[in-house]
Order: C-alpha cells, then structure tokens, then sequence
C-alpha cells in the first residue's frame, strides 16, 4: 500500500513566509541553494508547524539537521530539484498459528508503534497487524493478532461515545469468541476509561487489557514495545477475566503491573511507572515469560461468552474538588444548569466547608444525586467521625466509601443512564461491580516511601529502580 | 609497516589521505543543556540503578538502519547508575526536556562567530539516534547553529562544516557479554561539536588543527578544561578507501599515530580486497553456512574452548573460500587482518573473552592440526581456503558465525564504514557500523527558538579575539611568535596587556617577566590578586627606567609580593641600591674577584662560571648579566695572560 503525500505546495506557511516562498517560486520538498544575510545554506524546504511562527522556512540540511531561516534574511532562492516524500508501507504479513490464541487490539488513540520516515522527520504510525508486527516481531510468539482501529483521539478527548462504541467493540469480540481484547489508549485518561467499561463490561469470560506507553513509541527507550507484548500475554494467556490496565511497574524494564480497572490511576506527569492501584494491591504482574497473580479474588476465564454490555452514560455530572473557601455559588451554578449528579472530592474524611451546606441542601431536594469521596485518594469517606461529616450526611449527600473521585464519576454517570430514582442510585452506587468500592484495606494498600529515609535509600539502592 | 616517523609528506598524498575532525567540548555553564541539574565534576557515586533495552524504529521504507539493526542484534541490558545530586527525572527519560539552557545557547553562538559560520535564524532541535545505550531516551537532543566557516591554517584555510550545541552521554562503567553499565553524572552537560571539511593532508596537521580549534574555543574561557573536558572524534579516508571515524581521542598528541595507522590498515584492506579479486572471490562465493561441530571439537585440549564447552556452550564452523593465508596479513604494527573479525564478534556477538575465535592457518597453536584436518575436510575445504571456528551459547555463537561470513563478505568490496575505538598503541578495534546519514529526526518536545539581530548584536561585540588574531597583535607589538604561543591561555593575560601598554615598554621583557617570573611565582604557591598585580606593573615600570637590570626580577618579584605593605620603589632600592653604569663595570669586578678562589686551572668554562656566581652574589641586577659577563671574562682572560708571562 502507498499513502501520497497531498500535494500542498505551502503546507502550513502563513504571511512574510508564505509570501517569501511565493517570491521565490520555491516550495514544500524544493531542493534549494539559499542566499542570505547571513550566509549561505542548502537543503530541502519542508512544511512548516502550525504552532510555529509566520518568519521562518524550515530547511532539512544535508547533514540531516532542520534549521530554520528568517525570510527577512534571504536574497536568492534557486530550485536545483524536488524530493517529494513517499511513504511506502511494507505488505508484512502477521503470521497466523491455529494452535495460538486470537487476540484483537482496538486502537482508540496514541501510537503504540510507529516508523519514522527520516526524510521528513515525520513520525507515522504503526498499527496493522502487519506493522506491529515489523514493529514488535515478540507478539507472533504470543497469539495470532488483529487490529480494529476505533477512534483516533489523544485521550483528553475521550468521551461518552467512545466509551459506548468501545464497550460494543467489546461485545462483538467475545461474541467473536476472542481469547482476549487488547486497547490501545492514551495514558492521561486511561484510568477513566478502564473504570467505566468496568462497569459497561460486566461477567467478561476473557480478559480485557487497557495499554499504553508513556514515553513516545518512536524513540528507541520506550516502554511502548513492552507494555504491548505484556498485554498481549495477558490478554491471550492469562486466566484473569478482568478489565485491567497493564503498564510499567519500576521505571526499568522489568515487569508490568496488571492492575483493576476502577482502582488504577495515573499519579505521575511523566514517569514510566505512573500507574498504581490505590487502596489495594494489583491483580498481579507479567512480564515476557510469564504472569503472576497476587491474590485470588478475581474472575477466572471462561469458555462460554456470556458478556454483559451495559452502555449508557449520563454526562450531566460533575466532580467538585474541594478547596479553602469555595463558594456555595459553584454548586448553585451546576444546579442551575441542569446538572443531575456531583461527585465532591472532600478533604480529609470527606469534608467541605460551612457555606457550602445550603447549596448542597438545595442540589439534593431539588433532586440532584451528591456523593463524597476523598481527596486524599487513599483511605474511607467516614463522615460520622466528625460533626461536620454528620451535617453534611443531613443534607442528603451520601458516603460513596473508597471509591476513587474518577472512578465515582464514571459510576454515577453509567447510573444515572439508568435511573433517576434516588434510592435506586444511591443502591446501584454502594454496590460494588468491580472492586471500586472494597470491604477492607489492607495495610500494603497504601505504600509511598519517602526519599531521603536511610532505610528506604538503602532499598532503593539495592533493587533496579 | 612504516612508522609515523618514516612517513613523508609526499608518502601520504600518494595513499590519498584526507582527515577531517569533530571536536566535542564541554561548556563551563551554571545548569545542564535541558534540565536544571548543576553541571558539576564527575562523581562515580550512585543511589539507585535503572535497566532498560534499546528497541531499533523501522524506517519508513520498512527497512532498520544499519548500526540500529547492529545494536538490536546484541541484545544489551543496560544499566543506569543515578544519583540525586547529579540528574534528575529528565535524564532518566521519564521527564520531558525544560527549556534549552540559554547561557549554553550564548557561549555555542559565540564559538560559531568565531569561526566565521554562517548563523540560522531559528534553532531546531533534532533527535540523533543511538542505539548503544549511551543515553537512556535512546537518542541525543542536538542542534546546528551554524555552517561552512574557515579558519586560517598554514597559509591556507580549513573549512568547519558546522557547528553544533547537544547534550552530552553517559560515561561507560564495564561493557562485559549481554551487561552494560553505565554512569549519568556526565549526561546532558552541554557540549558544542565543532566539525571541520576533510582538509588536512597529513595526520600531524590533524593534531595542529585540533590544537588551534581548542585554543579558540579556550580562549573565550567559558568552556571546561581538564581530562576528559574535550573529545576528538577523527575521520580518515584514503583513496579507494572509505571514511573511517575514531571516535572518543581524548589526547591530541594521540591523533597523528592515529591517523597514520588507520591510513596503512585502509591500504592493507585495499590489498587483501585486491588478492581475493585476484583469486576469483567475490561477496557470493562466500556461503552462510554454519555448521556444528560441537561434537567434532568437543574433546579438544584447547584451553579456551574445555570450559565452555563443557558447561554446554556450542562450536561452528564456517568456511571461508579463497581465504588462506588472507587472516594473518598485516594490518598495523603487530596486528593481523583476523582482528577485524575477532572485533566484529566481540561487539556484536557479545562474546568478549579472548580468543574470540581460532582459525585453520594461524601461525599460533589453536587445534591440535589433526582436529584441522579433520574440520577442513567436514568442510569441503580446499587448498585456498580455511576454516573459522567461533564457540558460545548457542545463540551468541550463531551471530558470530553470520558475522564472520559478513566480515568476509565486506573484504571482498573494501573498506568498511565503521565507528572504531583507539588503543594506546596507535591503532584501532571495530566497535561499531557508522551510521547513515539520516538518523535524525525532529525533537517536537520543545519548539523552535528564533535567534533575534539583538541577541546576536550583543554576542558579536563581546566575541573575543581569535587565536590567530591575538598572534598577530602580539606579534606586532614585538612579542616573539614562540613566547606568544605559549601565552595565549594564560587566565592573567590582561596582566601581560598591561606591561605592553606601558610607555617605552619592551615587548620581549614584557613577554619573559610574565610568562617566566610570574608564572614560577605563581607556581610555587604564591597568590597575586588585583593589588599585587599592580604592584607588579609599577616593578616592570622601574625596570624601564633602567632602575635594575633583568637578572634582578625574579628577588624583586618575591619581594614585592611578600612585602605588600612596602612600596615597590622602596624595594628597588632595598635591593639594587646602586645600578651600576657600563664604565663602572670593570672596576668593581677587578675589586670582586682580586679578592677570590675563582681559579681552577685546566677547567676554564667552570673558573668562569665560579668567577659569575662570585661576581652575581654582590652585582647581580645592577647591571645587565651579559655586560658583566664581558667584564668577568675581560679579566679572566688578562689575568690568564699576566699568568702565563
């Protein structure tokens, strides 16, 4: 298959640049000889970014380095030829085992491999199954692979629609009589789409793994290469019919972390090992040999495909994070707008301030569904231990426990595709689906060592980071 | 082979060389290039450890790059000693860069100025791939300020292709089989890479640009000095031949042994090339065909292949057609043309423990020659050929065979493309394929960042002398050419500016006090601050008013820095209370040495220098040394005669 580049001439130069260009009848993918002000220069003209400014050409260099050049500078421009760029995608076939397990990867956004295309600079993604397969040659060792691509969104911009139309996609590949599902999504979000397909997925006889990369899949560090074969041998291999996400555990390339879909989140910008279950231990670990589980409280695989899909999603909810002085006004403005469900993210225990209360009083009898969790992330909402909890509680706003501020979110807004019954809700919130809210937290359950602790230095020194 | 020493001129220009150089030096700056971490000295030190692997992209025409392909298939773990004093998250690759370090961006634009290049108006960061783990994102950010620059050399020019300014990599602690290790104090700390044309003509002209591009860069005195502050990578190519880099010379008095014996393993792999043409081999006669023979060898006495064998690693065998006798030819002094398979080997197969791998011919003992025979048989080995035995895992001992079939392959075409590192002796190992040319490609992380008139006005006026230029000016004020030379680093050179801008001053004197007595001042331990200084300027100033002769300065320098509080007239005084005029010379001698043991007869060159020491203890510094040398010897040699009567 060949894709062409389309043939714009000027992609992305605007005013004195684009006029510059015009000038000088050069364009994208001229081969030029420039005179300047400042010297001479010689290179291919490539398209220009459209955050960038409207002053500069962008040149490739022989030596391979792009350098740009202010248009104010330029005397002579000369054409001496045109490399326009071709990207030819090899036809690679993933080869097929009938002894090996089907998996289907469904992309909805993010590379999770790609090819670079030098010429350009130009990082172009990689995800038939033929190109993972040049890409992440392992996989053929593990199952015999297909690809769907769902959507193509960076995950930010993930949403009720691509929430249903990934849950159906789910349904027909355990109708498909898949031994595992795979997704390819953007990290910044994961977390949240891992929580509300575990409540849009239910009794899943496969599992179902949520994967990722954090550090771009084009530089030869990634951790995109791993996680993907990790997922894939959970997805094909394991017994854990649960909706997971599977990412980095350490920061080295060691193992990932299979973790549960509605107690995982990301707690760090930027680190390969961003993810970590909150308030438990993770399901378990894998790596290119083998996975391990850490506990035996989960859904075994099965051979019949009795999945349930459940898809609805009300998006008139909202999470209020608490601060110092909020003003009853905030919750007031929800209320007018015509929002049915809040979920507030309180301090300590569960709390908020005084002024608050009368605003919160009025969202609950005028029918608004209000449930608390904590900012702090770990730990119980026990809003009896204080008089503050017990007043709040009289307004109508309900404990919702260990659940995650995220993970309650998405919880709400699947219910409330259900009901509006206050009860009803309040029912379908405090009872656990998928381990969102826990009877127990073990004492591992939350583990953040400090820094600087000569016994944890010590630790750390010994074990790759 | 024919040494640096025997080596003409004309010798080389008959082989056809060519030599270019990439200087990589470290900037002095507050902060790495992207990151906030000091950009201190190294420190072996470490708090925790990461391991990673490297994974090769397809290219878009599917296909991966040669050294990344090379790198994949040697499988390394790579570990990463951290510590929390010397990189943060960024250089472990788990954070996105910070804003280019703009006092580094200063120092690289002034360096490109100096060189006369032509400067980019917007600065794009590129992304240059590497493979061997030297930095953990797996490729270094790096830039291109400025090309095409001259420098003026020997009456002619070489051209610097480019300037650069990119982050530095980590230093190697152990490269041993599938673990490497190394530390990150050095990572990211900025660094500009000066590369110039391939323009000298003879390996010592590399070491003299080498040394006038140092001096150029030193002079601003912004970058780092010091072991290991400056790397030369050096690029050799005779004709027929292909360009060869030496990559990491930290020495440049190492360069010119270097370049001459990368020359003559050019031409020795020219003529193996030509021997196996003469033979009818070509890349196609050479078979991928490994054979086990594991068992066959099994029982051998060969020390180096019992033990692993016996814990179960596998032999090959591969043959080479066309090959005998092609393994022992001389490629440098004391080195073999089988080195360059034993390199390929050790590099890709990871099997580093040597011998790496034994032969049918070699003139040492390997085999038992029964177990030869027996291997050339199996292999349908004729008179011109020979066998080539590697051992390992399995795995590791199958890339070895491929790569001894590829090495052969590659004999048949030339000289190889390659990356090779330098020995202590003046020659070279392989250590890795040179890359193609377009392993680069945009770092969108940071955006482009505009070079502004005004900022480059600013530059431009605090630029700085060029090495050359400062010759010059010194050279037109009468310093000599080797005195300037020597002087052009010296840190308190305003000092020696100031004895120049002295009324009636003499450059030479000038030129003498400072880089002498000063300097051995200096060395012995003594401080001279601002006052000092001074102080110093208003003593040379004494000595143009012929207050004291030359003889005196080193006494009256010591003086003056021992005795702040005195002014330096006062000692002038204190020390030479009566310069002496040139008629008085001669009487004053005649009233020394009547009075002394100067005679030794027989030994006329030490009478006068016991005569001197005498005649210096109570003359010395009131008038010039060679005018009362004259005196001494005038006496000496009357006296002789009055003797002799």
């Amino acid at each position: 298959m060949t894709v062409e580049v389309r043939k714009d001439q000027f992609k992305g130069y605007r005013g004195p640049a684009l006029e510059a260009l015009k000038r000088f009848s050069v364009g994208v993918w001229s081969d030029v000889e420039v005179e300047s002000t400042r010297g001479s220069f010689k290179g291919i003209i490539l398209p220009r970014s459209e955050t960038a400014d409207d002053k500069h050409v962008v040149m490739k260099l022989r030596n391979g380095y792009n350098v740009g050049l202010d248009v104010s500078t330029l005397t002579a421009v000369r054409e001496t030829g045109f490399r326009e760029a071709h990207y030819k995608i090899p036809e690679k076939a993933f080869p097929f085992d009938p002894v090996k397990p089907n998996v289907i990867l469904y992309g909805t956004g993010g590379t999770i491999a790609s090819r670079l295309d030098y010429r350009t600079g130009a990082v172009i993604p990689a995800f038939s199954p033929g190109e993972l397969y040049g890409s992440v040659p392992e996989l053929a060792d593990i199952c015999n692979l297909q690809t769907e691509k769902l959507y193509g969104v960076f995950s930010e911009n993930m949403g009720p629609e691509q929430y249903i139309g990934t849950a159906k996609a789910i349904g027909r590949a355990v109708a498909e009589g898949k031994d595992g599902v795979v997704i390819g999504h953007g990290t910044d979000t994961m977390h949240h789409t891992a929580a509300v397909l575990s409540f849009m997925v239910q009794n899943s006889p496969i599992p179902i793994v949520l994967v990722g990369s954090q550090r771009s899949s084009d530089r030869p560090s990634s951790d995109a290469a791993l996680n993907l074969i990790n997922a894939t041998k959970t997805a094909a291999e394991s017994d854990l019919a649960e909706i997971m996400v599977c990412m980095f555990g350490p920061t080295s390339d060691e193992y990932c972390l299979l973790h549960r879909g509605t107690r995982v989140r990301k707690m760090h910008s930027s680190y390969r090992s961003t993810f970590r279950t909150i308030g438990d231990i993770p399901l378990g670990m894998v790596d290119p040999q083998c996975v391990v589980t850490f506990r035996d409280d989960y859904n075994r695989r099965r051979k019949d495909r009795n999945v349930i899909i459940d898809p609805v999603f009300d998006d008139r909810v909202s999470i209020v994070y608490y601060y110092p002085a909020m003003k009853p006004d905030i919750i007031d403005a929800l209320v007018d707008n015509g929002y049915r469900g809040i979920v507030i993210a309180g301090t300590g225990l569960g709390h908020v301030n005084k002024p608050l209360y009368p605003a919160l009083k009025r969202a609950c009898d005028k029918g608004l569904h209000v449930f608390m969790t904590v900012q702090t992330l770990w730990g119980y909402v026990q809003m009896y231990v204080y008089d503050t909890g017990r007043d709040i509680m009289e307004l109508g706003v309900v404990p919702a426990a260990n659940m995650l501020p995220e993970v309650a979110y998405m919880k709400l807004s699947w219910a409330l595709g259900h009901s509006n019954d206050r009860e009803e809700v309040k029912r379908m919130m405090l009872t656990p689906i998928a381990g969102e809210i826990t009877e127990r937290e073990p004492h591992d359950g939350y583990l953040i060592y400090q820094g600087g602790i000569p016994e944890v230095e010590e630790f750390i020194s010994k074990y790759r980071k | 082979m024919k040494t640096p020493q025997e080596m003409t001129r004309k010798d080389y220009a008959a082989l056809g060389f060519k030599s270019g150089i990439e200087i990589h030096q470290q900037l002095r700056t507050q902060r790495k290039l992207f990151c906030r971490c000091p950009n201190t000295r190294y420190s072996p030190a470490y708090d925790a450890e990461i391991m990673r692997h490297m994974r090769p992209t397809l290219s878009e025409l599917g296909e991966y790059d040669g050294t990344a392909l090379m790198e994949f298939k040697t499988r390394k773990e790579i570990i990463y000693r951290i510590s929390r004093h010397t990189v943060c998250t960024y250089e472990m690759d788990d954070t996105p860069p910070f804003m280019l370090n703009q006092e580094a961006l200063d120092i690289a634009l002034q360096v490109t100025m100096l060189l006369g290049c032509n400067l980019v108006s917007e600065v794009h960061i590129a992304r240059k791939q590497y493979l061997d783990g030297s930095i953990p994102t797996g490729f270094q950010r790096t830039t291109i300020l400025g090309v095409d620059g001259r420098i003026p050399f020997k009456g002619r020019t070489i051209g610097i292709r480019q300037l650069g300014l990119e982050e530095d990599a980590c230093r190697e602690v152990s490269d041993q089989g599938h673990v490497r290790t190394y530390l990150t104090d050095r990572l990211s700390i900025p660094l500009i890479e000066t590369v110039t044309e391939a323009e000298m003509l003879e390996p010592s002209e590399v070491a003299e640009v080498a040394h006038l591009l140092r001096t150029l860069t030193r002079l601003t005195g912004r970058v780092k000095t010091g072991m290991g502050a400056a790397r030369q990578d050096v690029n050799v190519s005779i004709r027929g031949g292909e360009r060869v880099e030496i990559k990491g010379v930290s020495r440049i008095p190492a360069i010119p042994a270097l370049c001459h014996y990368e020359a003559l393993r050019q031409k020795a792999l020219l003529d193996i090339r030509e021997l196996l043409r003469k033979r009818g081999i070509t890349k196609d006669s050479i078979a991928e065909q490994l054979q086990d023979v594991t068992a066959v060898v099994r029982r051998s006495h060969f020390t180096p292949l019992q033990q692993p064998l016996a814990a179960g690693n596998k032999a090959f065998a591969v043959r080479l057609p066309g090959f005998a006798g092609l393994l022992n030819f001389e490629t440098g002094p004391n080195v073999r043309f089988v080195r360059e398979f034993s390199g390929r080997v050790k590099v890709i197969a990871c099997l580093d423990r040597m011998p790496n791998l034994v032969y049918s011919d070699s003139p040492e003992p390997t085999l038992a020659s029964r177990l030869w025979e027996r291997l050339l048989r199996d292999m349908g080995a004729g008179p011109e050929d020979i066998v080539v035995l590697v051992w390992g895992s399995e795995r590791d001992a199958r890339t070895a065979g491929r790569e001894v079939v590829l090495r052969a392959r590659e004999a048949t075409v030339g000289v190889p493309n390659e990356t090779r590192k330098s020995l202590k002796d003046g020659t070279t190992v392989f250590e890795r394929i040179l890359p193609g040319p377009d392993r680069m490609y945009p770092d969108t992380d940071l955006p482009p960042l505009p070079i502004t008139a005004e900022r480059m006005k600013r530059i431009r006026t605090s630029m700085g002398p060029r090495p050359w230029e400062l010759i010059a000016r010194y050279h037109e004020l009468g310093v000599p050419e080797h005195l300037a030379c020597d002087l052009l680093l010296d840190p308190h050179r305003d000092l020696l500016d100031e004895l120049l801008a002295l009324p009636g001053t003499n450059a030479k004197e000038a030129a003498v006090f400072f880089g002498q007595t000063l300097r051995s001042l200096r060395r012995s331990g003594i401080v001279l601050d601002k006052a000092a200084e001074e102080r110093m300027v208003r003593l040379f100033g004494c000595f143009l008013e012929r207050r004291f002769a030359r003889e005196a300065f080193p006494d009256l320098a010591l003086l003056v820095a021992r005795e702040p509080a005195v002014e330096v007239a006062d000692l002038v005084t204190r020390l030479v209370p009566q310069p002496l005029a040139r008629e008085e010379i001669a009487a004053q001698v005649r009233s020394i040495l009547t009075r002394s043991e100067w005679r030794r007869p027989g030994h006329p060159a030490r009478e006068h220098l016991v005569a001197m020491k005498q005649v210096m203890e109570t003359l010395r510094g009131r008038a010039d040394g060679k005018d009362i040398a004259d005196e001494v010897r005038k006496y000496q040699s009357a006296e002789g005669e009055r003797h002799d009567r």
